[in-house]
Order: C-alpha cells, then sequence, then structure tokens
C-alpha cells in the first residue's frame, strides 16, 4: 500500500519536472483562460445584460473556471495518448509498480497544474473586477470544488488518451465533445433563449451545476440556471457532488484495466 | 539451467485473427545471448512483448528466470530489464530525471536511485549528457540511456528489442560494444534483430523467425552450415570468363555457375584455401588477372533465403553495405 503511494508520487513528479523543464506548456495552458477572461468579459460583458450586482464578469468567472478544469481531461488525454505513442507505458507496464500508479499519478499530477491555472484566473479575474463576496471559508471550498471536478473530469481523459494512443487524436476527440458540453450550459449565457429541450439538457449537464454551485459558494446569484425548474438546477452542490462521484466511481476502475491491458 | 523457456505461443490480433505468434517455442540458457532473428512482422516484438508481460497470449506459456510469466507477471518485472525499438524515455526529462525516475520505480530509495544514476551515466558514457533533455540526444546517446534505463536493478534477463534499428553505424557499433560488456557480466539476454550480421556479431545462438514461428535454430555457424559449405567465387574480365570457367573446373571438379551480367564465376569448393591458391596459380598461368577472387561461405541471408524461400527485404539493403565493407578491409 504504501509502496503504490510512493509508485505513483514518483510519476506525478515527474509531471511537476516537466513543467520546470519546459515552463511554455504550463504557461500557454494559463495564458488561454485568461485570454478567455479578458474576451468574454470585454466582448460579450457589454451585450449581456446580467442584472447582479458587480456586473457580468461575477456570472462569468465561475463559468470560465469550470470550462477550464473540465478540460484537464484533454491535458490527461494528450499526456497519456503520448506516453502511449513514445512507449513510455510499455516501460512503465514493465516495471515492478502498482497496476494504478501510472493513472493515479497522471490525473494528480493534472490537478496540481491546475491549482497553478486557477491561481492566475483568479487574479486576472480579480484585476477585471470579478469580487467573490462569500468570505474566505466559502471562497476556498468552491476553489477544491474546482479541482475535484477537474480530477474526476481527467479520469475520462485517461480512459480516451488510452484507447486513442495517438496524441491528435485525443486533441481532436477532447475538442469535440467538451466544447459543447460547456457552451451547452449556463457558463457564458442563460439558458432561456434555449430550445426546451436544450434547456432540460443544459440544467442536466455536469458544468452547469458546477458552475451553478461555484456561483453559490462564491456568493452570486445564478440568474443564468434555473429556468427549466430541474431538480439539478436547484441543487447544484448535491447534484456537483454526484456526478463527481459518479465520474470517479465508473472510470477510474475502468481506466487502470485498460491500462493493465492496454497493447501498442 | 534455462532462463527463459517459451512453449507454444499463440497471439492472434484483430478480427481477421492475423496470427502474430503461431506456436512459437524456444529456450535460452542462462547467461547466454539469444539472437531472434526475422523480418519486420514476424512476430519478434510480439514474442518479447509476451515474455517481458506487455501482453497475454491466446495460448501457450513461459517462464523467465524460473517465474511463470502468466501466473506471477509482478515477480517476472523485478528480475527482467526491457529495452524496446522505440527510446521509451521521457523526452521532455533530462537524462539524469529518467533515471532516478526509474530507480525509484524500481523501489530504490532517494539517495540509492542517484547513486545507480551516477553509475549508469558514467558507464555510458553520459555524464556529460546528463543534465540535458532527452530530445537533444543523438539517437545513439538515446538508445544507450533507454538501456541504461533497463538495466537499474541490474535484471537476470534482459530483452532488447531492436536495439540498433535506425542508428547510423558508428552508433551500432557503440551500442554492439556496450551489449557485447553487458554480455560477459553474465546477463541473459534475448535480442531482436532483422540485421544478420548483428545477429552474427551479438548472440550465442539464433533463432530464426519468420510468421510468428522459429524455423531454424543453431549458431551462426551452424545454420550457415546447413545451407551449404563454402564457395570459390571469381570475377573476371568479360573476355576471359570461358577460360577461367575452364580452369575452376579442372580444379573443383564441379562444373562452375557463372553468372555473365556481372561476370562472376562460382563452385562449391571442399578443400577451401587448398583451390583457392591452385586456381590463383592456374589463372596467374594463363595470365588471366582477376577482378575478385575469394572464398565465401554463405551469408546469413542465404540462410534465410533458404529457409524461407523468400527474401528478408528489409535487411538485404544492409548486408550489401556490409559486404562492401568487409570488402574493403
Amino acid at each position: 500500500m504504501l509502496q503504490s503511494v510512493s509508485d505513483f508520487l514518483v510519476i506525478t513528479k515527474r509531471q511537476l519536472l516537466q513543467m520546470i523543464r519546459i515552463p511554455e506548456v504550463l504557461i500557454f495552458a494559463t495564458i488561454q483562460p485568461a485570454m478567455f477572461v479578458l474576451l468574454f468579459r470585454y466582448v460579450f460583458g457589454g451585450a449581456i445584460d446580467s442584472g447582479v450586482e458587480g456586473g457580468y464578469v461575477q456570472l462569468l468567472m465561475p463559468g470560465i473556471f469550470v470550462q477550464t478544469v473540465a478540460f484537464t481531461l484533454a491535458a490527461t488525454a494528450v499526456g497519456l495518448a503520448a506516453d502511449m505513442q513514445k512507449g513510455l507505458i510499455d516501460r512503465f507496464r514493465s516495471l515492478p509498480i502498482s497496476r494504478s500508479a501510472v493513472v493515479i499519478g497522471r490525473t494528480v499530477g493534472d490537478t496540481l497544474q491546475n491549482v497553478v491555472t486557477l491561481i492566475v484566473m483568479g487574479l486576472v479575474g480579480f484585476l477585471v473586477g470579478w469580487r467573490p463576496s462569500s468570505g474566505p471559508i466559502k471562497i476556498f471550498l468552491g476553489f477544491l470544488f474546482l479541482l475535484a471536478f477537474g480530477y474526476s473530469m481527467s479520469w475520462i481523459g485517461v480512459i480516451i488518451g488510452l484507447s486513442v494512443r495517438e496524441e491528435r487524436v485525443a486533441q481532436n476527440l477532447v475538442f469535440m465533445t467538451v466544447f459543447p458540453l460547456t457552451f451547452l450550459s449556463n457558463a457564458f449565457a442563460p439558458t432561456t433563449g434555449m430550445p426546451k429541450i436544450l434547456q432540460y439538457f443544459a440544467e442536466w449537464n455536469p458544468v452547469s451545476t458546477m458552475v451553478a454551485a461555484c456561483r453559490e459558494l462564491f456568493g452570486t446569484e445564478n440568474v443564468f440556471g434555473a429556468t427549466a425548474n430541474s431538480w439539478p438546477s436547484q441543487n447544484p452542490i448535491l447534484m456537483s457532488l454526484i456526478y463527481m462521484f459518479l465520474l470517479v466511481a465508473i472510470f477510474a476502475p475502468i481506466s487502470v484495466r485498460k491500462y493493465v491491458r492496454v497493447s501498442k | 539451467m534455462k532462463s527463459i523457456v517459451a512453449q507454444e505461443l499463440v497471439k492472434s490480433y484483430g478480427k481477421g485473427g492475423v496470427k502474430a505468434l503461431d506456436g512459437l517455442s524456444l529456450d535460452v540458457e542462462e547467461g547466454t545471448v539469444l539472437g531472434l532473428l526475422g523480418p519486420n512482422g514476424s512476430g519478434k516484438t510480439t514474442t518479447v512483448r509476451v515474455l517481458a508481460t506487455l501482453l497475454t497470449p491466446d495460448s501457450g506459456s513461459a517462464t523467465v528466470a524460473g517465474i511463470d510469466v502468466l501466473k506471477h507477471p509482478d515477480e517476472v518485472r523485478k528480475v527482467i530489464g526491457l529495452s524496446g525499438q522505440y527510446a521509451a524515455l521521457d523526452e521532455t526529462l533530462t537524462g539524469w530525471d529518467n533515471l532516478t525516475m526509474f530507480g525509484r520505480l524500481y523501489h530504490l530509495n532517494s539517495s540509492g536511485a542517484k547513486k545507480r544514476a551516477e553509475e549508469l551515466l558514467e558507464q555510458f558514457s553520459l555524464t556529460d549528457a546528463a543534465r540535458r533533455p532527452i530530445r537533444t540526444y543523438s539517437g545513439g546517446m538515446r538508445r544507450r540511456l533507454d538501456l541504461a534505463a533497463s538495466l537499474i536493478v541490474k535484471p537476470k534477463v534482459l530483452f532488447l528489442d531492436e536495439p540498433t534499428t535506425g542508428l547510423d553505424p558508428r552508433g551500432r557499433m557503440e551500442m554492439w560494444g556496450v551489449i557485447d560488456e553487458l554480455v560477459k557480466g553474465g546477463v541473459t539476454l534475448l535480442l531482436t534483430t532483422q540485421y544478420l550480421e548483428e545477429a552474427d556479431q551479438l548472440a550465442d545462438s539464433i533463432a530464426v523467425i519468420d510468421s510468428g514461428k522459429v524455423i531454424a535454430r543453431g549458431s551462426a555457424d551452424e545454420l550457415k552450415n546447413q545451407v551449404g559449405g563454402e564457395r570459390l567465387e571469381i570475377t573476371v574480365e568479360a573476355n576471359q570468363i570461358a577460360d577461367a570457367t575452364r580452369l575452376v573446373e579442372q580444379v573443383t571438379g564441379v562444373k562452375p555457375s557463372v553468372d555473365h551480367g556481372i561476370r562472376k564465376i562460382s563452385a562449391p569448393v571442399s578443400n577451401g584455401s587448398a583451390s583457392l591458391i591452385q586456381v590463383l596459380r592456374l589463372l596467374d598461368e594463363a595470365k588471366i588477372h582477376p577482378l575478385d577472387i575469394g572464398l565465401k561461405r554463405p551469408s546469413l541471408d542465404d540462410v534465410f533465403i533458404s529457409l524461407t524461400g523468400h527474401v528478408a527485404e528489409v535487411v538485404v539493403g544492409l548486408e550489401v553495405g556490409g559486404k562492401n565493407a568487409a570488402k574493403r578491409k
């Protein structure tokens, strides 16, 4: 048991070392969401009438946070696909280490990268007027929620990465699925404008429940959600926790099985 | 004692059921080197992947260092080293980072992993490059580091899957030197290669593999004898072919085969060097000066063709290079 913890920590440490050896990766991973903050804040912010105190940016920031951590699955998928392609996974599999070490190490490593990304985005948000009003404990909980969501999404990335075995395919696949998921939600605009059926989808969408949960934790009224009055939109924190639990409970065991059997 | 035993391994891929392994059996005596020789797609890599616990065969059994590969893969992983045909390293990290990481994954403690990394970098002449990212390494340096990573715990059994594929001649020579040293250290080695020359150079024993089966087994000499003994080969000017052919026949007692295109006369000989001297003397008396003359033992190329009925495609060009190199000497 202790041995498997130390195994996955070595894999996680490898990722942190990568961040030091090629800082460009982290820089770009941070610039992109920061750019989104600025674009949405100044391009759409003027056009969208938020009707909340402090303006659109209060609603926007939780949306962008969630979108960013949802994309953790891209980092995981692409990273693992690259390791597959280069034969590194083969080498790991020939070592006397626990069968879950590589995938746990990877998901934890990607989550640690999110810590840095979220700090930078939070600061950029603050600079353009984001003012969470719920007090330090709830704000901290909000960020913890975001990290946990990113971590659970990361397990889907493991399966994608080990299945497609090619970096670029992984990238395309992830963008094709995660982008619609983040836009068919309450993250950037009210869901009222959508056809009724999409409203239901949007409200059951884990991205929406996460965004709603974060808005609550950061102390902003969620005026973009709850138009179809569905259960998840009324209990976003609980629903998000359920989603996270399900993601890990379903995808983590499948991932480990996949890793054990994967073959180039 | 046998260090590696594989029995009747079968592995099919995909829906069509293409058989990568079709009842492959082999064994390797402890402390010796087996060269697994075959063209691309013959099943070499699949064999290594099964023995190194990366792939489960459809049927068959295997033991490595006396441990059942299918029943106790974790135990097998503790005693093997694997270095693949693609250098499996983290390209973004330095050589040092890679070796210490793998050391930790072999469960050395932190200072143990560092000490071993230092030793290996020294042993493989990579100390100067230790702090550089792998992506700046040459092909040969990568392979050496990859090999170093597979030696961290001094494995009992080492698998090298095409260790020199894609290396330039110098990188190949360096790699051969390194492998030679390892073998002197007593490790049991299974080496796959598509270079006949490489198997000849490094392996105690060679298993020729084609379509997922071992089709011949023996030392390089044994395999060559299986195809036939020495041949005398002479190349002369076109207008001297007839005369030279007559002289060769006179000495060998056999009707030589003549290739007019490349003006080469060749005939099997039993008492190689004596026949060579005799032919040379007769040619000299007849004022015929051969452009090239020599005794040729069948190459492993010839072995391969006679065993499989087809040329080991990938190998031909390289083997020609090898022959030319030998001629220059």
